[in-house]
């Protein structure tokens, strides 16, 4: 049982190694449940609090507690954020992988391990420091629980000393963490010292890998996708949400309500802005957010794969019925169930033509934290004017793991709240025909319950520019015929992708979401080990602007990357792109359940484009086992 | 609900007393079987708003789908409606009524509506006890598919086709006051004067009020073998007592005898007279109200009128905590915090 996608490595001999700094990463292979999340997180924030880029990826069982777990975390002094597949540093503190996890270190690595566990005849090749744990703890507390919860800080300390990371900045951590948990601090630091004092006086430093402090993370945040899209929900004025838990999309709600029950209520009577109902399931989720959304109220849900084929039924109603709704998707790794708590880009395709009849639905594709946030507040204004559902396809990667980012931007621009009919509106186009195309782009303008201005009559069934029932082929032609300008329209409105043109006619790139991080590295390796220069596309949204035509007009051949085994964004382009577009692209794939990784990239672009001496790629099928 | 100021009315024309006419409370022309009940409840459902002078602006009118869905076009034409899709119109209205709880929100659903395909969300609904009025036009089959079974079709009733109903039927009402509904009823849709007694009451409350509405299906089910034929409901309908409804801008008739009545306050101040018929009967006693409902079920009879109130109980509304605007009209200077917000919570993740 292993977490890597990496192949197992023969035993070979090992090169004398020079110092590598801020350039490594470290896993950390625990069992959940065992309270390794405070260790690791001081760990994540007291590298990124020496000024080092830093990224934090955990790798979770669906379950509570008992099963294996790795946290990895990445220092890299040029600011690579994506994942990388190779462990430098193991802590191998889990009796049920700590095998697998040490022969699948390539040559050089160096492994902490908890003493009983014997890993040191397992290679020769290895740097191994055995710290017995439980000795060290008992000189601590006698209280079993509590040895049990402050234990993991030992490796922090063990870490600090021989990866040189600053115990100050390791103790100003622990507080940031911990809060104001007077005795919970006092313990933990008592076993973070424990762990450096053991190292200092046991072990002589035999890896390469240091932590020297940089000036790259000044006035930056540690944030995770899922509390930056909560942000952003707020900000863009959500007064309705409705929700229904699913892993791994609950944080998002549950931020939101920690930052609406803040910041959301009135300051004199102390009633709420907002309203939030946990629903019986993510049908009714959706089905309320539609409710509320007829009525004008900012309404959003968060969910999941699953949640989305539930909700397929009500995002037809919505896309038909011309109603606003926000609904994030926090992508993992399917079909079915699959991996409630690995990653993917999956949900693509059928979210982008969810329920049944011609149907189509505008996506944001947000890559960062920060696009978690911007494109919160997008979704809301896009939601009213173009009146239909939104949805944002973020991923686990991005909503769960921890990402560094600069502090957001309050919002300049104020709400958009689309075709809403007022008196003057009224006055000048006459007669108010909910469902007629009054300006040529497709939107109609809408009313609401209680503004005082001419009622309609919402419905999933055939109906006409009145919004009254109609079964006439006329209207029902020039209905849909309308909702796909309405489309056309969602193309001049949504976010541009971001696009990089190094040479005329050489490789593109086009990628989406959290694949962005893994083409950024894997462009830089490209261009830095080979030679080979790329230009880059990254789409933010769908349906698809002019620029991408441009891009790929301007390309060879274009390498399209994306987290799914289909290639689920392949095939949209395929829909909607010439024929003479679509013989350049190639296809570039991930659906390990693991973030993509640059090296992955590299090394399948290359293979492709025919370079010799490449190791074979296929990424995707590494082996996980988590469960 | 308000009282607005008394208007004069126009010499010879009928109006109500926020001035407006009849008309004003219909909807568009029916499409549904000549002689179908649901009809004959849209009429009631006219009846009530008008007398009531409720505000047809100020009413959501929501529905799922089947023959039952579809009468929300035909009442209120002045009222926004939402025909929105199978089973699900619990979960619409909820989004809906806690995003302007201004409105007056009116529901109608039918027996495969709430009963098979929606019984999930009707169940949160009572559970909720989300203030809306929520009607099931019951008439035990499908009428739009053309008379199939539905869930609260009677053990042993017979399809024309011959096919025998051998599961036993979900009793609505049962499943609602057991669930948390705060005002259940039943009527008759061939029984006019009850069933506009008991809507109006309906509107007063304050809180989920189901309505059960026995509905013969004129085309499908109105056959000897059926349990919900025009005339084996009039034969087995056992009213549990005359229900009379006093709106609260109204007088208090002196024509009951006090020992023979039981009278309730609703939330705005209403009042729901009982008179006694065969029993005495007290329709805030829950227990009381299940065993009703099973005793007159063994006897194959429909008990009839407000089965159960729970006057004072508190609303999802109430449970909410809003603000008095509806969340649906508060604009960004309400719904944005301000740069100081976002400061802090910046600071937090530094």
């Amino acid at each position: 049982m292993s977490v890597t996608d990496a192949a197992v490595h023969e035993a070979a001999t090992r090169e004398p190694a020079a110092r590598i700094v801020n350039d490594f990463a470290i896993q950390v292979a625990t069992v959940n449940g065992s309270g390794s999340q405070t260790a690791n997180l001081v760990l994540l924030r007291s590298i990124f609090q020496m000024g080092v880029p830093v990224s934090g990826k955990n790798m979770f069982p669906s379950n509570i507690a008992g099963l294996p777990t790795w946290y990895t975390i990445r220092a890299s002094a040029r600011g690579y954020i994506g994942r990388k597949k190779e462990v430098d540093f193991l802590v191998a503190l889990n009796p049920e992988t700590a095998r697998e996890d040490v022969l699948t270190l390539a040559p050089g690595a160096a492994v902490v391990y908890d003493e009983p566990l014997k890993l040191r005849d397992l290679r020769g090749d290895l740097v191994f420091y055995p710290v017995p744990f439980d000795k060290i703890i008992g000189t601590i507390t006698h209280d079993a629980k509590l040895r049990r919860l402050v234990r993991n800080m030992i490796y922090d300390g063990v870490l600090s000393r021989l990866l040189a990371i600053d115990m100050g900045q390791m103790e100003k951590a622990l507080r940031k963490q911990l809060g104001r948990k007077q005795k919970a601090l006092e313990m933990n630091m008592a076993a973070l010292k424990a762990g450096y004092d053991y190292a200092q006086a046991t072990f002589t430093k035999q890896d390469p890998f240091v932590i020297e402090p940089m000036n790259k993370t000044t006035g930056m945040i540690l944030i995770e996708g899922n509390a930056a899209a909560a942000i952003g929900c707020m900000m863009a004025g959500v007064t309705f949400v409705a929700w229904y838990p699913i892993t791994p999309s609950s944080s998002l709600p549950e931020a939101l309500i920690d930052y609406l029950k803040k910041y959301r209520r009135d300051p004199d009577t102390g009633k709420t802005t907002y309203a939030v109902v946990q629903a019986e399931d993510e049908l009714a989720a959706l089905g309320m957010v539609i409710g509320a959304g007829w009525t004008g109220a900012r309404a959003m849900t968060s969910t999941a794969g699953p949640g989305v084929s539930l909700m397929a039924e009500f995002a037809g109603l919505g896309y038909y019925a011309e109603v606003p709704a926000v609904i994030f998707d926090i992508q993992r790794a399917g079909p079915s169930t699959g991996l409630p708590t690995r990653t993917g880009q999956q949900d693509i395709l059928s979210t982008a033509v969810l329920s049944h009849g011609d149907t189509n639905h505008p996506l944001l594709l947000p890559a960062s934290v920060a696009e978690c946030y911007t494109m919160a507040m997008e979704a809301f204004d896009l939601a009213e004017q173009l009146q239909q559902p939104i949805f944002v396809m973020s991923d686990l990667d991005l909503g769960m793991n921890t990402w560094m980012a600069e502090p957001f931007e309050y919002p300049t621009r104020p709400f958009n709240r689309g075709k809403r009919l007022d008196k003057a509106a009224l006055a000048r186009i006459g007669q108010f025909g909910r469902y007629k195309d009054v300006d040529g782009d497709g939107i109609p303008y809408r009313t609401v319950p209680g503004d005082g201005l001419p009622p309609y009559f919402a419905r999933g069934s055939g109906h006409n520019e009145q919004a009254l029932y109609s079964e006439r082929a006329d209207d029902y032609m020039r209905n849909l015929d309308r909702l796909s300008r309405k489309f056309q329209t969602a193309k001049t409105i949504m976010p541009r992708p971001e696009v990089e043109l190094v040479e005329e006619g050489g490789i593109g790139i086009i990628a989406y979401g959290t694949s962005h991080w893994a083409v950024v590295e894997a462009r830089d390796q490209m261009k830095g080990e080979y030679g080979v220069t790329t230009s880059y596309l990254r789409l933010r949204a769908y349906p698809f602007s002019k620029e991408l035509d441009d891009f790929i007009d301007r390309c060879d051949r274009v390498y399209v990357v994306e987290q799914n085994r289909d290639a689920q964004m392949m095939s949209l382009l395929r829909i909607d792109l010439t024929p003479a577009r679509v013989i350049k692209l190639r296809s570039i794939r991930h659906y390990a359940g693991l973030p993509i990784d640059g090296r992955s990239v590299t090394t399948d672009l290359l293979t492709q484009e025919g370079k010799e001496g490449l190791e074979t790629p296929g990424s995707g099928l590494g082996t996980v086992g988590a469960d | 609900m308000s009282t607005p100021a008394q208007p004069t009315p126009a010499p010879g024309k009928k109006i109500n007393r926020i001035g407006l006419e009849p008309t004003a409370y219909r909807g568009s022309k029916t499409t549904l079987c000549a002689g179908c009940g649901h009809n004959a409840i849209t009429e009631r459902i006219i009846d009530a708003f008008y007398e009531l002078g409720v505000d047809p602006t100020q009413v959501l009118k929501l529905s799922g789908i089947g023959c039952s869905s579809k009468s929300p076009a035909y009442f209120l034409s002045q009222s926004h409606g939402f025909n929105s899709v199978h089973g699900r119109m619990p979960s619409v209205a909820t989004g809906a009524v806690v995003a302007n709880r201004k409105m007056i929100a009116i529901g109608v659903s039918g027996d495969g509506d709430t009963g098979a395909i929606g019984i999930g969300q009707f169940v949160h609904l009572m559970r909720r006890n989300l203030p809306m009025v929520y009607i099931i036009e019951d008439n035990g089959c499908y009428g739009l598919t053309k008379g199939q079974f539905s869930p609260t079709a009677d053990l042993g009733s017979k399809l024309k086709t011959g096919v025998i109903n051998d599961l036993p039927p979900i009793d609505t009402c049962l499943l609602a006051i057991e669930l948390g509904a705060s005002f259940v009823a039943r009527s008759f849709s061939g029984d006019p004067k009850q069933l506009k007694a008991i809507l109006k009451a309906a509107l007063s409350h304050r809180g989920t009020a189901m309505i059960d509405v026995l509905s013969p299906c004129v085309t499908f089910n109105d056959h000897d073998g059926s349990t919900k034929s025009y005339s084996y409901a009039k034969d087995h309908e056992e009213p549990l007592a005359d229900v009379s409804f006093v709106p609260f801008f109204e007088e208090i008739s002196v024509d009951y005898d006090p020992g023979t009545t039981t009278t309730v306050t609703l939330h705005d101040g209403s009042k729901l007279v009982l008179s006694k018929m065969t029993e005495d009967y007290n329709p805030t006693d829950k227990l009381r109200a299940l065993r009703l409902l099973h005793e007159t079920s063994m006897r194959n009879e429909f008990a009839t009128g407000i089965l159960y109130v729970e006057p004072d109980k508190p609303d999802f509304i109430d449970l909410l905590g809003l603000v008095d605007e509806p969340l649906a009209h508060l604009d960004e200077s309400r719904t944005r915090p301000g740069k100081a917000a976002l400061d802090e919570i910046m600071e937090s993740f530094r």
